[in-house]
């Protein structure tokens, strides 16, 4: 693709972002992504003409709310390939979906010498549930540690998993490192042994496509407001037959067939999952994002995040001072740079570029054990989406170069 | 070039430390971290007759905490334990915007801090030291060595 080529497809893309302007580089799109206008219209139109509470009421509007919640449901269906509709559970972000499995799952498939096998690369919200899990039921919270370059093979696997083994969690993609696991491999083989298998798919939903049957992963946990959508909506896939025989996590309205003073018998799947009045609005969004990101396609989507990746990478390479985390193959890093800068404090480096109006990530990325594993307790974090340009990637290696003089060296 | 909040007075202060190495004779010696930024600190005090003799601290952080550590030491070093309190007072006010050209003379080189108060994300920086130092004075027994 030739550059005039390329600036013509920025121009086309970023005129969909109310939010992005040519005076700042937003870089920070793994914490949250800017949201396109037909992502906030949709929204708009459903609060505008569509609102009631849905799932509760007879007459038209909250039928219509209804419909448009459900027809959310099925897009993300389609999306994710879920056989069926009662396998896709609405929360509010990817952090709720796993710790709905954390405490409805683990509550009766648990005992004292079980082992739960979770990775050293997990994201906090992958990694707390399950050290809660382990306190109350008395099982045993193992890790599995990847290499420097984050990278955990099919032996690692197989060495640490035992037929104890009754819970595996581990992260699509990595939110530090960038790296993708081999989610596939590591399902069959945890089936082997008859665990079931948690994926973090909040790093990778967004960015390729995801196909849960195929990778045949019991549970898969996203947010919306990564990919693209309005923020409070989330989603748990579950298979059908593991969902059905969990208990509901929350409970209340919407999630009951039948209530008297002693009990109640709950709703059909997914309702069982969805107490209360549930956020039609934010699935609306994420419906709409679903469309857009369609309508770009994820050939386009990874074509332009691999690019900038390597692009930027290739210029950070001429830097001394800068060290990228994780594999020096672009395509391992899904748009994800994380970095520090020799003598200057990832705060520093976050508060400088602020300054240049390159928005970054300081900080632990919510992965504090695996920052310590690899020997450093903060970095800074520059993460692309297919909206960024190679513009945006010269401003943040320009703010780089710059850093270590303005510190004072 | 860069329209910065990292003045010289800060990167030399951070770069260059002079309060920034061990003090065998300290009395008292307190832990100060900031979770969000990783800034962890050990400040050392030697108190006598209720004047702070000399002063010092060893850890690491981002350039906010660590040069802010040290404008507290030059300003405190020599002075009354009620002085030093005083001006922590000052500086903590200064940080959320609230004080007089006067008393921000008084703060010396840390009132060059003064623009912290326009960035909520590095207050915890700034303020660490002090707070440490707040701490020894309310708690002594806490922080008292040996
Ligand atoms: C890998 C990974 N898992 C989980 C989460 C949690 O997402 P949320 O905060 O939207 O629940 C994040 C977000 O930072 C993430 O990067």
């Amino acid at each position: 693709m030739t550059t005039s080529e390329r600036k013509r497809e920025d121009a086309e893309i970023r005129k969909d972002f109310p939010l992005l302007s040519p005076k700042t580089a937003y870089l920070d799109n793994s914490a949250t992504t800017q949201k396109p206008r037909q992502v906030l219209e949709a929204v708009s139109h459903y609060y505008e003409s569509e609102n009631a509470n849905p799932l509760r009421g007879l007459y038209q509007l909250s039928l219509k709310a209804t419909d448009s919640y459900e027809q959310a449901r099925e897009a993300v269906r389609a999306f994710i390939h879920a056989k069926s509709t009662e396998e896709i559970i609405f929360t509010r972000n990817a952090t709720e979906s796993l710790n709905l499995v954390g405490y409805s799952w683990t509550a009766d498939n648990l005992k004292p010498e079980d082992e739960i096998l979770i990775t050293i690369l997990e994201h906090h919200s992958n990694m707390l549930p399950w050290q809660q899990a382990a306190k109350r039921t008395g099982a045993t919270l193992k890790y599995l540690e990847c290499d420097k370059t984050g990278n955990i093979t099919e032996e690692d696997f197989r060495r640490a998993i035992t037929p104890k083994t009754k819970l595996v969690c581990m992260t699509h993609v990595s939110n530090v490192i960038g790296r993708t696991n081999d989610l596939k491999t590591f399902a069959r083989i945890a089936h082997e042994y008859g665990a079931v298998f948690v994926a973090d798919g909040a790093q990778s939903v967004p960015h390729m496509p995801v196909d849960v049957q195929d990778l045949d992963v019991d549970f898969l946990a996203f947010s919306g407001h990564k990919m693209l959508s309005p923020m409070g909506i989330g989603v748990l896939y579950g298979k059908k037959e593991i969902l059905d025989a969990m208990q509901p996590f929350l409970y209340g309205g919407e999630m009951i067939e039948y209530v008297t003073r002693e009990g109640a018998t709950y709703a059909e799947l997914p309702h069982k999952f969805e107490a209360g009045t549930v956020n039609a609005g934010g699935a609306v969004g994420l419906h709409a994002a679903i469309q857009y990101i369609n309508s770009i396609g994820f050939d386009k989507i990874q074509e332009r995040e691999d690019h900038l990746t390597a692009y930027a990478m290739e210029k950070i390479k001429e830097i001394p001072e800068v060290h990228i985390l994780g594999s020096d193959d672009p395509k391992e890093h899904h748009g994800i740079l994380t970095f520090t800068v020799d003598g200057v404090h990832p705060h520093d480096i976050a508060a400088m570029m602020d300054e240049d109006h390159v928005d970054v990530r300081a900080g632990h990325h919510c992965a504090q054990p695996l920052l310590k594993f690899l020997g450093t307790m903060s970095t800074a974090r520059a993460s692309f989406s297919f909206y960024n340009t190679e513009e945006e990637a010269d401003r943040l290696v320009d703010s780089m170069k710059t850093l270590r003089k303005r510190m004072g060296y | 070039m860069h329209n910065t909040f990292y003045s010289e007075i800060l990167t030399e202060h951070n770069l260059h430390p002079t309060h920034k190495h061990e003090l065998p004779d300290a009395n008292y010696e307190l832990e100060g971290v900031n979770p969000s930024c990783g800034d962890d600190i050990i400040l050392k005090l030697r108190v006598d007759d209720g004047v702070v003799k000399d002063g010092a601290f060893v850890g690491d952080g981002c350039a906010i905490s660590q040069a802010s550590a040290d404008m507290m030491l030059d300003l405190v070093i020599g002075r009354p334990i009620e002085e030093a309190k005083r001006l922590s007072e000052i500086f903590l006010r200064m940080i959320k915007g609230k004080i007089t050209e006067e008393e921000k003379e008084e703060l010396e080189e840390a009132g060059a801090l003064e623009d912290i108060s326009h960035m909520p994300a590095r207050v915890k920086c700034a303020v660490l030291g002090w707070h440490t130092m707040d701490e020894i004075f309310e708690d002594p027994d806490k922080a008292k060595k040996g």
